[in-house]
């Protein structure tokens, strides 16, 4: 028999009011669980998003960033000419123009809306495919010559674009009044954007949309990756040269995965204080509801302390006593808190996987649980400090009177 | 009325011992200014009507309150100079404590409530668990080791308090009352079996306010009135 068996049973016997004031503890704790196990999954999610597993692809738009002065941040589309001198400059290794357009798209007699993106060809091609990890799941993947073919991304082979029907190598699909021979299906990327698009080689998007004069990005491969930072200034640099802007007033970003990641970050991480200041607010009023609990709990066992004291506990015993006891009601708490959140988490990587269409798997981090439900402990028994010693100073006699 | 004392002979003794209570404006002199030697294998009563201070100097026998004046020996040893914690361990070493209420605690079982006082000593679990067994045996309790307090007869809860009292070995044994609550019958059991436990040689001192009680299985009654000894007596027994 130890203090936690005492405890325990103590426990046991407190009413509904006495749990009623965990649900500081318990809230508090909720929050930071389903906040972490979100935002890791979140962080994986956002990040499959950019399609990419490599962090070393520099991402050129035509478009400012939106911070200048109403009506600049008007779209300038990046030109064929920028594109090659992107690609002359000594710190690029290749740059390649990419468009998306939108289309229609028939088969099985229905319609449906997407959009469509180039391939370029020759090195080009190879580039692409390795920076985005370009590997079919069944069929090929276009190669140079292929007129009037597609390659499809992985919704459209588990019938999620709303054809009704699995899209299958060989079939053939109607783009734009066109028809197209289907030959691959892309591996799934776990981002709306990749598994919904049609790739077409780049002269099949001129003869859809008529000749390629301006792209909507360039993705820009540096010849060396520990130099993406300089060679996204060099980048910068021309292109204000050739667009004749200042610092600061660029119609175009050059972003890497990095910093576009950085900036997802910093979001998640101004939620992540916005939930710690409530969480922690909760579960400061959680310990104010312990130690109200734990002070009621001194005064009705007086007479408790005094049998305890008579029979030769000693001061120290007894706080230890009351000490342990506020640390298991407010591990009670932390281990509610846990359980809900652990739930809230994993259904909130859920809602993000049906919003993105992506697959993060919710990971349960069990140093997060540990941490969790021993911070619940030490905040409960620190909350109990001050009832505990004012049990351990009780005067016997005047406690067994009652 | 100094005299000279024998810690051989003498378990308990309290030298020219008072104890007041400031009560708003007034004091209030519970216990004024007694002398008690409580000789090792005695069985004591300390008789005397409510409000006669006889629960005040049975606390301060079993070193549950510190007194305003005087000096309390256990075993020769000054323990008016122990802190708080010294005296609870002495407490739990030397002294066994029976109640009128009975004061066991409602969240342990029988069992648990027999084991408690060894816990708090630090005595191994093995050797704690084996006694347990072994007392509750004896008081004809190991049926109900299970039961919480509530769910047994008042006689057994007392017997319970017996058991929890007779945990740690104490040589004195300090009953407050112990039959206030029982009926008659049960009351003159619980008196026996202290009878019994006097016979093994520990030293047992009860509060009562019944005379009848006192002279029937006391040795040595001490009569207390208004906070004073008004009269030692000894009785024969057989």
């Amino acid at each position: 028999m130890n203090y936690f068996i005492l405890a325990y049973r103590n426990l046991k016997k407190k009413g509904i009011r006495s749990y009623l004031t965990l649900l500081g503890i318990c809230i508090g704790i909720l929050a930071v669980v389903s906040l972490i196990t979100l935002s890791n999954g979140l962080k994986t999610a956002v990040s499959s998003q950019f399609g990419v597993s490599s962090t070393e692809l520099i991402t050129v738009e035509g478009a400012g960033n939106g911070f200048g002065p109403p009506g600049t941040g008007q779209v300038t589309p990046l030109t064929q000419r920028d594109l090659e001198e992107i690609e002359k400059l000594s710190s690029v290794k290749a740059a390649v123009g990419r468009v998306i357009v939108a289309g229609r798209l028939e088969f099985n007699n229905k319609a449906i809306f997407g959009y469509a993106t180039n391939i370029p060809s020759g090195d080009d091609r190879e580039i692409l495919y390795q920076q985005i990890e370009a590997k079919t799941i069944v069929g090929r993947l276009l190669e140079d010559g292929d007129s009037g073919k597609v390659l499809l991304g992985y919704n459209f082979y588990v019938d999620k674009v709303g054809l009704d029907r699995e899209v299958v190598p060989g079939n053939t699909v109607n783009i734009q009044g066109r028809d197209f021979e289907v030959v691959g299906i892309v591996e799934k990327k776990g981002s709306f954007i990749f598994d919904n698009i049609v790739f077409m080689n780049e002269r099949d998007v001129e003869s859809l949309y008529g000749p390629i004069e301006e792209w909507d990005f360039i993705a820009v491969l540096p010849r060396d990756k520990e130099e993406i930072d300089k060679t996204k200034e060099d980048i910068e640099k021309l292109l204000r040269r050739l667009r004749d802007v200042k610092v600061g007033e660029e119609d175009f970003t050059v972003s890497t995965p990095e910093a576009s990641l950085k900036q997802v970050n910093s979001i998640l991480n101004a939620i992540t204080i916005f939930i710690v200041i409530v969480a922690s607010i909760s579960i400061l009023v959680g310990a104010i509801g312990i130690i109200n609990t734990m002070t009621t709990s001194v005064l009705e066992r007086r007479k408790e302390i005094g049998i305890m004291k008579a029979i030769g506990a000693t001061n120290h015993q007894i706080f230890m006593q009351f000490f342990i006891e506020s640390g298991v009601l407010g591990l009670i708490g932390g281990a509610i808190g846990v359980i809900f959140g652990v739930i809230l988490g994993i259904s909130g990587i859920s809602g993000i996987n049906a919003l993105l269409g992506a697959e993060v798997q919710p990971q349960i981090s069990f140093y997060l649980i540990f941490f969790a439900l021993l911070g619940s402990f030490l905040i409960g028994a620190f909350a109990g400090i001050l009832p505990a010693m004012r049990a351990a100073k009780q005067n016997p006699v005047e406690a067994l009177r009652g | 009325m100094k005299k000279e004392i024998d810690p051989n002979k003498t378990v308990i003794h309290l030298s020219n011992v008072a104890k007041y209570y400031e009560m708003g404006e007034n004091v209030v002199k519970a216990v004024d200014d007694i002398s008690i030697d409580i000789q090792r294998g005695d069985f004591v009563a300390v008789m005397g009507p409510s409000g006669s201070g006889k629960s005040t100097a049975m606390n301060l026998v079993g070193s549950l309150d510190m007194p305003t004046k005087g000096h309390i020996f256990l075993d020769g040893e000054d323990i008016s100079l122990l802190n708080e914690s010294e005296l609870a361990q002495v407490r739990g070493k030397n002294i066994g404590f029976i109640f009128q209420q009975f004061n066991l605690i409602p969240t342990l079982t029988v069992f648990e409530n027999v084991v408690l006082p060894m816990t708090l000593q630090g005595v191994p679990q093995y050797e704690r668990e084996e006694k347990a067994e072994r007392i509750l045996h004896r008081l004809d309790l190991w049926e109900r080791r299970g039961h919480y307090p509530n769910q047994i007869s008042g006689g057994q809860q007392q017997r319970v308090a017996i058991a929890r009292a007779l945990a740690n070995d104490p040589e004195v044994i300090l009953a407050d009352e112990p039959t206030g609550n029982l009926d008659t019958k049960t009351g003159l059991k619980v008196m026996d079996f202290l009878t019994e436990l006097n016979k093994e040689g520990r030293t047992i001192v009860f509060v009562t306010h019944s005379p009848e009680l006192a002279k029937k299985y006391a040795h040595t009654i001490y009569w207390l009135k208004d906070g004073k000894i008004e009269r030692v007596t000894k009785e024969r027994k057989k």
